[in-house]
């Protein structure tokens, strides 16, 4: 029996490392690929050349305007986009779960939504709305924001809906406000502490779908990090997949510093953390 | 059934001699859900300092009537008044009453010392003076040794014990209990009950205690109102309420009643050959169903009794004996001393009969 036992951990152990090997392969190769295509001369020699001529901001600015507009574009997307996803998203959800139940499976319809909706039907969509933003707001690549907000709405909403679920809302609520506290007081002091976790994934998923993006920004011809990396693709591709490459690593540093400056109070880590809401979102996290 | 409430203090008045205590005054509430009321015109006084339960069966609209009073549920109708001052339409936030909840309703990211020092804070009471206070408070629920723990690493019990301290720290008008101990095991809700009973009469704050334990109700309050579908049945003393019930439902839901086959006379009634006396708005003349309590019964072994044991039990201070009255599969139950269970075999024939004591009928009989 226990050699039986043994026997299928062996296989277990083994299917694991196979999974681990070419999840890595599939997501590392291409990586090393891009390390590979940007530290070699037209020779095929090794060379660094493309990676000190990145290094040197002030001079591949003024070589690539466009990497310097995108680059500052696609940092205000990603914080603008959190910023009013979570003004939305937030309060919505949590008043929806008090005192509307009944609308949730509304707002959880309509938030999924452009799951279903590709970008560049968003894109056609949203061309009359943006026609009034340019006209009131100016074109400015950040107003795209409102754009994104929308595309990362089913993320968000997941997330925070697991954190939610993860608390009793109503009864948290309740009791600050038999002590006292105003709805302000209770989002601030009450929800959003204990949603910590959530709130963190969300702005995860939306940091990085924004970092991400090409569609919408190109078709309405902004300039972003990607649109920025693609434009340079067309005279110097080494540079384009070394910004590529850079961008990614930016992305990484970002969401690790972003879970460790917000998640400082808990003893788990960032990625435990991480993994543990996206398995179950149901486990309550504890302060 | 026993009531263990003891009043060393008298209810309105702290331990320390001071009245604290507000009067609370429902009037006439109401409140539906579609077609449901779980609200009919409730109207329900608290003397100050005076801690009085609501019990009755599940959706009875006791929960909702202590809710109104929060102000978490906005009544259809009805005033509510606490010290004379309309709070019908006051939000929760503002009406300065103290709640525990049925679930655990600690802060989860705040130690048990900042959970309580949380109304305090919002009062803007200063740092030295909320923190004494709420050392104080933690002292009274007997958990000053755990005041940096968060709520995970508590048991039930002792986020409860947190709970009242912290609803206590504000200085609450009125403090409000929704089952809060339905959570919690049978041994810790027995000593939590008592706790809650002492420190409400060692504060003297007027209490309204929503459960649908009768044990717990009699055993910690001053009065204890039985709700029916939004109404009150009957509100009065544990002890009235036992031994006085005003009707049937009153009678079957608080404590164990026999319900058995009789002739009433008015004032008096004949059930199992015996005459008793009744209570106050008791069926009159005719056949009737008379509501007598275990204890109210003796029964004796009888080789020529009309009664048969069905079964018998010892339950630790006292036995239970199970009869069939007449053999026509009637149960009776019959409280006995806890050493002559063991007489009782079932099969034994038996001889029931009441003890005298008052009764209520109701008009008609069962079946």
């Amino acid at each position: 029996m226990s050699g039986q036992r043994a026997s299928m951990r062996r296989r277990q152990d083994l299917f694991r490392w196979v999974v681990v090997s070419l999840s890595l392969v599939f997501f590392g190769l291409p990586l090393f690929s891009m390390l590979e295509f940007t530290t070699r001369d037209a020779q095929g020699h090794r060379t660094g050349a493309t990676w000190s001529a990145l290094a040197d901001f002030g001079a591949i600015s003024t070589r690539y305007p466009d990497l310097r507009a995108g680059f500052i574009a696609s940092i205000g997307l990603a914080v603008l986009t959190v910023v009013v996803m979570l003004v939305l998203l937030v309060p919505t959800m949590t008043w929806v779960r008090l005192r509307l139940p009944g609308l949730g499976r509304t707002v959880e319809f309509i938030c999924l939504l452009p799951l279903t909706v590709p970008a560049i039907v968003l894109v056609v969509g949203l061309t009359p709305v943006y026609a009034w933003v340019t006209y009131f707001l100016g074109g400015n690549a950040i107003w795209l924001s409102f754009a994104y907000v929308v595309l990362v709405l089913p993320y968000a909403y997941r997330a925070l809906d697991a954190g939610l679920r993860a608390i009793d809302v109503r009864t948290l609520s309740e009791a600050a406000r038999s002590l006292g506290a105003g709805w302000g007081t209770v989002m601030l002091r009450v929800i959003l502490p204990n949603l910590r976790t959530a709130v963190l994934s969300a702005s995860f998923l939306a940091v990085a779908l924004t970092l991400g993006e090409f569609t919408i920004a190109n078709l309405f011809s902004r300039t972003n990090l990607q649109v920025a990396m693609y434009l340079i693709g067309k005279s110097d591709a080494q540079i384009s997949v070394a910004v590529g490459l850079a961008s990614l690593v930016f992305a990484f540093v970002i969401l690790f510093a972003m879970s460790f400056v917000g998640g400082q109070r808990s003893s788990a880590s960032p990625l435990t953390r991480l993994n543990r809401l996206t398995r179950s979102g149901r486990r309550k996290e504890t302060a | 059934m026993t009531s263990t409430s003891t009043h060393p203090t008298q209810p309105g008045r702290s331990a320390d001699g001071g009245a604290r205590g507000v009067a609370v005054e429902l009037t006439g509430l109401r409140r539906s859900y579609g077609d449901v009321h779980a609200l009919d015109d409730l109207t329900l006084r608290l003397a100050p300092g005076e801690l009085v339960a609501l019990l009755g069966p599940s959706g009875c609209g006791k929960t909702t009537a202590l809710r109104c009073l929060a102000g978490l549920e906005d009544p259809d109708e009805g005033r509510i008044e606490v010290d004379g001052r309309d709070l019908t339409r006051v939000p929760t936030n503002k009406r300065d009453l103290g709640m525990v909840f049925q679930a655990y309703s600690l802060f989860p990211h705040m130690t048990a010392r900042q959970n309580v020092e949380f109304g305090l804070q919002l009062r803007r009471q200063p740092g030295q003076q909320r923190r004494s206070r709420a050392a104080e408070m933690l002292e009274l629920v007997g958990l000053s040794t755990q005041a940096d723990r968060y709520a995970h690493q508590m048991s039930g019990g002792q986020q409860q014990r947190v709970a009242l301290a912290r609803a206590l720290a504000i200085e609450p008008q009125v403090l409000l209990l929704d089952e809060p101990l339905s959570a919690l095991d049978a041994k810790v809700r027995v000593q939590l009950r008592d706790e809650i009973r002492r420190i409400q009469l060692e504060v003297g704050t007027t209490t309204l205690f929503v459960t649908h334990d009768q044990e717990e109700a009699l055993a910690v309050a001053d009065r204890v109102g039985v709700m029916r579908g939004g109404r009150l049945e009957q509100i009065a003393s544990p002890e009235e309420l036992y031994s006085r019930p005003v009707n049937d439902f009153v009678a079957d839901f608080v404590g164990v009643t026999n319900r058995l086959h009789g002739q009433s006379h008015g004032t008096t009634a004949t059930v199992l050959g015996a005459s008793i006396p009744l209570l106050p708005g008791s069926a009159p003349e005719g056949a009737a169903t008379v509501l007598v309590r275990p204890e109210h019964l003796t029964v004796a072994l009888d080789p020529a009794g009309p009664g048969t044991v069905l079964s018998a039990s010892f339950l630790g201070a006292h036995g239970r004996v199970v009869v069939d009255p007449g053999g026509a599969g009637q149960q009776v139950i019959v409280q006995v001393p806890s050493g002559s269970v063991a007489d009782f075999a079932p099969g034994a024939t038996v001889t029931l009969r009441p003890t005298g004591d008052p009764a209520l009928a109701v008009a008609g009989t069962d079946g």
